[in-house]
């Protein structure tokens, strides 16, 4: 038999393997580092759990071509400033409590999940909780009792009776306002939000 | 007490239990298989694959029940919701497609390594350990389905997190079982002798099990937390499971076509080289909207766009294999299932991959149907389609190495069961494709992506239509299972002539 060329011989590619393995591994772990600090509660892109006592908005940024969150002025929810601690404790409880639930077999949470129910990324600043003044009122009272509350949009689909009680209503309202902060990229695209003008 | 009423139901169960014992006895003489054909170590591999063809029932019927919901929202609603059933469907199959590997291993490791499996009685315990618990926590995400917002419900219930909701034991029963297995992989091929696909296999499995550590702990900050969950995820469905496949698939490919070692080896590392070398990094797919840095915008488009290739290379492995071997091999419906798996990977998990993974087009995807279609397709077509070419491999066996061919006259039924299953699954996948397309233009393109937007997508005819073609085909997946079952309790059967004996070219 004619021997083998090197680029065709097994020894080659058990180098070759072994190499771009662990070089790929080895930028991953890199870019993990990086990205997990650059993701840390309280950076630019994930801010502090307190941003819940501010206003959030998702705007649409010319230059970049993307929308961004917009932080504003105070704007306390359910009428109190927290501190980091306390607003950390709050997500901390409404995401746990998302967690309990289920929430993702049927929701999106920063786009994954189920596809059962809408996302929630931006829930905290969709207008289908019609103005800001009845929005806090109107999560609450959803997600404490969503077949009395239901929000069908026409599709008939229900969110079942899960049992929350409601100072983990509030941790959740709590949870989705400050997930509403976190900078996606620009996911969702086009996004318009309940402080957006007709 | 009452004990005329303990008596009775001491009485009823024991009558219970003699007729079940008389089901089973009848069950088996109808079945008629000898499991003295099989050694002790391929005894342990179809213990395996009998129960993940049992969750592979359980994933086509709460897929379906599930399916069902998206065309009657108000069935089984508050007994078993959508959430319930999704959450089985997903579970069941990353279950019954981690027993089928694990089968597959414990199948090939006494003739890849030249001897008996080591820790043979260790490897029936963690059976049965994980059989155990993998019932508990479906009897609890039935009956329980969730729990208040404490560290418990985390526990004991159900961790919230897709794919990997087992409860945290369980999280830390699968790693011990899984620790398990890995010491009987090493330590047989230490006593017998290591190659090529056992040192593969060996790395891969310290890989697997490693990332499943990474989805073990809570994080309040959502962006680590689908970080870490995507390092287990991808890392596993993208990276580690494929290679695994790939040895399966080498050994397989040896096996069945007696194609020289050399070869199927040079080709498994050619593999691994391009699997790891686009999945690892391809991670960054994942982490384009999650709030992670825009670098992966071009990190993860650029190695997701490359991870098709080494699925390109499986496909002419296996069909260049065949036809240099003119098709001649000792097991027919096997070797038909090996080939669907190298075309189904290659669509399911490169082509459909691709289609939306740029970040340019995933903006507009991510979180529709479209991830759905991908992962009917991938996923069966990766994943299941080998390990019901090994349920073919082990049942010849089983029967004491019988003639498995195209020709023999209840070839029918693997045939048509072959042609359901694929034609089903293919079917879902084109209409929650059409779904996908549907949501990514009037949901996201066009209402911004709003709660009203979505529902504007759901209620849409085009929408409603593709989710009832979704469940017929489903039911017709169904119906190729049942065909597949019945073919694989009965094939060969009363078959006299051997496998014919493959020899190298």
């Amino acid at each position: 038999m004619n021997e083998t060329p090197l680029w065709a011989s097994e020894s080659f590619w058990k180098k070759t393997a072994i190499w771009v393995t662990a070089g790929s591994f080895l930028i991953l772990v890199v870019l993990t580092m990086d990205s997990l600090s650059k993701t840390s509660a309280g950076s630019k892109r994930v801010p502090a759990y307190n941003v819940i006592n501010k206003k959030i908005d998702y705007q649409l940024n010319k230059e970049l071509h993307k929308s961004m969150p917009v932080i504003g002025e105070n704007e306390f929810l359910f009428g109190k400033e927290y501190t980091e601690e306390e607003a950390r404790q709050l997500v901390d409880l409404g995401k746990k409590t998302t967690q309990a639930k289920n929430c993702m077999n049927c929701h999106t949470l920063l786009g994954n999940g189920a596809y059962y129910a809408p996302d929630l990324t931006k829930a905290w600043l969709d207008k289908g909780w019609i103005s800001k003044e009845t929005r806090e009122d109107m999560m609450v009272k959803f997600l404490m009792d969503p077949e009395n509350n239901a929000r069908t949009f026409g599709s008939n689909r229900k969110m079942p009776n899960l049992n929350i009680t409601e100072q983990e209503a509030k941790a959740i309202v709590a949870f989705l306002k400050w997930m509403s902060s976190i900078d996606t990229n620009g996911f969702p695209s086009n996004f318009k939000t309940i402080e957006a003008e007709e | 007490m009452n004990t005329s009423g303990l008596n009775g139901v001491i009485q009823q169960a024991a009558a219970l239990s003699d007729k079940s014992r008389l089901y089973l006895n009848n069950f088996k003489a109808w079945v008629q298989l000898d499991s003295s054909h099989l050694s002790d170590g391929r005894q342990l591999a179809v213990k395996y694959f009998t129960v993940a063809v049992i969750l592979f029932f359980a994933q086509i019927l709460f897929g379906l029940l599930a399916a069902m919901q998206f065309i009657f929202p108000g069935f089984l609603y508050e007994i078993l919701d959508f959430s319930v059933n999704r959450m089985i469907h997903i579970n069941a199959m990353v279950v019954w497609m981690l027993y089928g590997f694990i089968g597959c291993v414990y199948w090939f490791i006494e003739e890849e390594s030249g001897t008996e499996i080591v820790g043979l009685k260790l490897g029936n315990i963690a059976f049965w350990v994980l059989t155990g618990a993998v019932t508990l926590v479906v009897l609890v995400y039935l009956l329980v389905q969730i729990g208040p917002g404490k560290d418990s419900s985390l526990w004991f219930i159900n961790e919230g997190r897709e794919y990997i909701e087992a409860p945290r034991w369980a999280d830390i029963g699968i790693v011990v079982v899984m620790l398990i297995f890995f010491y009987n992989v090493v330590a047989t091929f230490s006593k017998g002798k290591w190659s090529g696909i056992a040192g593969v296999l060996t790395l891969d499995l310290v890989a697997l099990a490693g990332l499943y550590t990474a989805g073990m702990f809570y994080m309040t900050n959502i962006s680590h937390d689908q970080y870490w969950w995507w390092w287990v995820i991808h890392l596993w469905v993208e990276a580690t499971w494929e290679v695994l496949v790939g040895v399966i698939m080498a050994w397989s490919l040896m096996k069945l076509l007696a194609v020289r070692r050399k070869i199927v080896e040079t080709w498994l590392y050619i593999e691994v080289a391009l699997m790891f070398g686009s999945g690892i990094l391809g991670l960054g797919h994942h982490y384009f909207w999650i709030g992670t840095p825009e670098y992966w915008l071009t990190v993860g488009g650029f190695f997701s766009a490359l991870e098709p290739i080494p699925l390109v290379a499986m496909v002419v492995h296996a069909v260049y294999d065949s036809g240099a071997h003119a098709f001649k091999n000792g097991n027919h419906p096997a070797l038909a299932w090996i080939i669907a798996q190298a075309f189904g990977n290659f669509f399911g998990a490169g082509v459909w991959g691709f289609m939306h993974t740029l970040p340019q087009i995933n903006i507009f995807t991510h979180g529709t149907q479209w991830s759905a279609s991908h992962g009917h397709l991938a996923f069966f077509g990766a994943y299941a389609t080998i390990n019901i070419a090994f349920f073919y491999l082990a049942i010849q066996q089983w029967r004491g190495n019988v003639w498995m061919g195209g020709g023999s006259q209840n070839a029918w039924r693997w045939k048509w069961a072959l042609g359901l299953l694929n034609g089903g699954v293919l079917g879902m996948t084109i209409a929650l494709l059409i779904a996908g397309y549907e949501q990514s233009f009037i949901e996201r393109a066009v209402e911004g992506s709003t709660w009203g937007g979505y529902f504007t997508a759901q209620n849409h005819p085009s929408f409603q239509s593709a989710m009832v073609w979704r469940l017929l085909f489903g039911g017709m997946t169904l119906a190729g299972f049942i065909l597949l079952v019945w073919d694989l309790l009965t094939i060969g059967k009363g078959e006299t002539r051997k496998a014919p004996e493959i020899v190298e070219i």
